[in-house]
């Protein structure tokens, strides 16, 4: 158990959209040839930060490694369903580990949302760039959550990363509900501004 | 589709954090279906879980992690099977009018749901949900001309319209619209008309009738 798989880890430093980039070039990987080695280097990468995240989120140990399982599993099976014109890898597994945090940690249903899976949008980008438009958002909104303020931030984290009910964010803060829903909006809106000067 | 009212920016945070529960979730994946605008703005809010992921610190998996994933996925009961193509459709499905979401509860075909009159010009269907979910869903035909009878919300309600369309304080609301209302809204929604109104409502608790007529239909109808 001394032993941890951070040792091969991909190194960190490098900028976002590098990272970003060789993610996308090892799910290519996986998709096209049911490459392994791409396919450790992910779990690699991501494992932990599922477990982080179940962990967070309210898990045990246990069953924040059995989540991290199940995440990966998920994305070995449902490879093809990835498209980097949707965004991020990291985006595609947070909505996998989403779900299996509604299945297994909140006890609900997670089918609504693989009923929209397949689901295409039309282009994005006037310019038909869809790829470099996704890794383009993908980093204003990185911006724009580094830029929120604090209060608008801890909610967004707590909703996003702890897996905290609405109405159990406004008991922990000691804020009306009508408080929390009204920084969630304020931090939205922000995140729409930064995407709208792409455009 | 041109999608006029469309979900609160509150509503898409919960939806991209998974903070709906069931009957809710379901109501917004249908509406999902409907209007290009809100999945977008949907995949813009699943990007800050993308970013919060990355982020995170990174506590130490054991080594024999992954083989144990190999192993599962190598597994002697059938190798776990790459997603299938026909997964990928166009949002309002082949065919039949029921938004994709919605079908696995009803069927694909609008004129196929099975109606129980609840009050005159009024049917209801209820929709039994997988989970246990304190929220209910349930869809709603409305005669032609007909109001909904009046009521304040005990909590949260969203309601799509699937087909036909209805007038209320807020606007006129037809196929592809949500109102997506907070608990304070009270509105009192009168069908267009011409055609009946079709409509999906998820309900976080039951719904108070104001009008006295109402009050006392209330325990017979379970709206």
């Amino acid at each position: 158990m001394g032993l941890a798989l951070r040792v091969t880890q991909l190194p960190n430093d490098d900028p976002p959209e590098r990272l970003a980039q060789m993610h996308r070039s090892l799910i290519a990987r996986v998709a096209g040839n049911r490459d392994r080695e791409a396919y450790k280097a992910l779990f690699v990468h991501f494992g932990p930060r599922v477990k982080a995240l179940m962990l967070k989120a309210g898990a045990d140990h246990a069953q924040a490694e059995d989540l991290v399982q199940d995440v990966m599993i998920t994305v070995w099976r449902k490879v093809e369903l990835y498209t980097p014109e949707r965004g991020a890898v990291s985006t595609w597994i947070y909505t996998i580990a989403r779900n299996a945090r509604i299945d297994r940690l909140r006890r609900n249903s997670s089918r609504a949302y693989e009923d929209l899976e397949g689901m295409d949008l039309p282009s994005d980008d006037p310019s038909g760039e869809d790829v470099a438009f996704a890794s383009q958002r993908a980093e204003r909104v990185g911006q724009a959550l580094a830029e929120l303020p604090d209060d608008q931030k801890q909610i967004i984290e707590l909703a996003y990363v702890h897996d905290m009910p609405q109405s159990e964010i406004a008991g922990t803060l000691a804020i009306p509900l009508g408080t929390v829903k009204s920084r969630m909006r304020l931090a939205y809106g922000k995140l729409k501004v930064k995407l709208e000067e792409m455009r | 589709m041109n999608v006029l009212y469309h979900l609160d920016d509150a509503t898409v945070l919960r939806y991209a954090s998974g903070d709906l529960d069931e009957a809710f979730s379901v109501v917004v994946a249908a509406h999902l279906a409907m209007c290009d605008q809100c999945r977008r703005a949907v995949r813009t809010a699943e990007e800050i879980g993308g970013q919060l992921l990355e982020a995170e610190d990174t506590p130490e998996l054991p080594i024999g992690d992954f083989d144990r994933l190999m192993q599962r996925l190598d597994g002697a009961d059938g190798k776990i099977k790459a997603a299938e193509p026909s997964v990928r459709h166009a949002p309002a499905g082949n065919g039949g009018d029921v938004p994709v979401p919605l079908r696995r509860f009803v069927g694909p075909s609008l004129d196929a749901v099975s109606w129980k009159v609840i009050a005159p010009g009024v049917r209801k269907h209820a929709i039994s949900l997988s989970s246990q979910s304190a929220s209910s869903l349930y869809m709603l035909h409305i005669a032609a001309g007909k109001p909904l009878p009046e009521h304040g919300h005990g909590g949260v309600e969203m309601t799509l319209i699937l087909s036909g369309a209805y007038r209320d304080e807020l606007g006129r609301f037809s196929p592809g619209d949500i109102a997506d209302l907070d608990e304070h809204v009270e509105h009192q929604p009168l069908v267009e008309p011409g055609e009946p109104c079709i409509c999906v409502v998820a309900t976080e608790a039951p719904t108070r009738f104001k009008g006295l007529f109402s009050r006392l239909l209330q325990p017979l109808v379970g709206i």
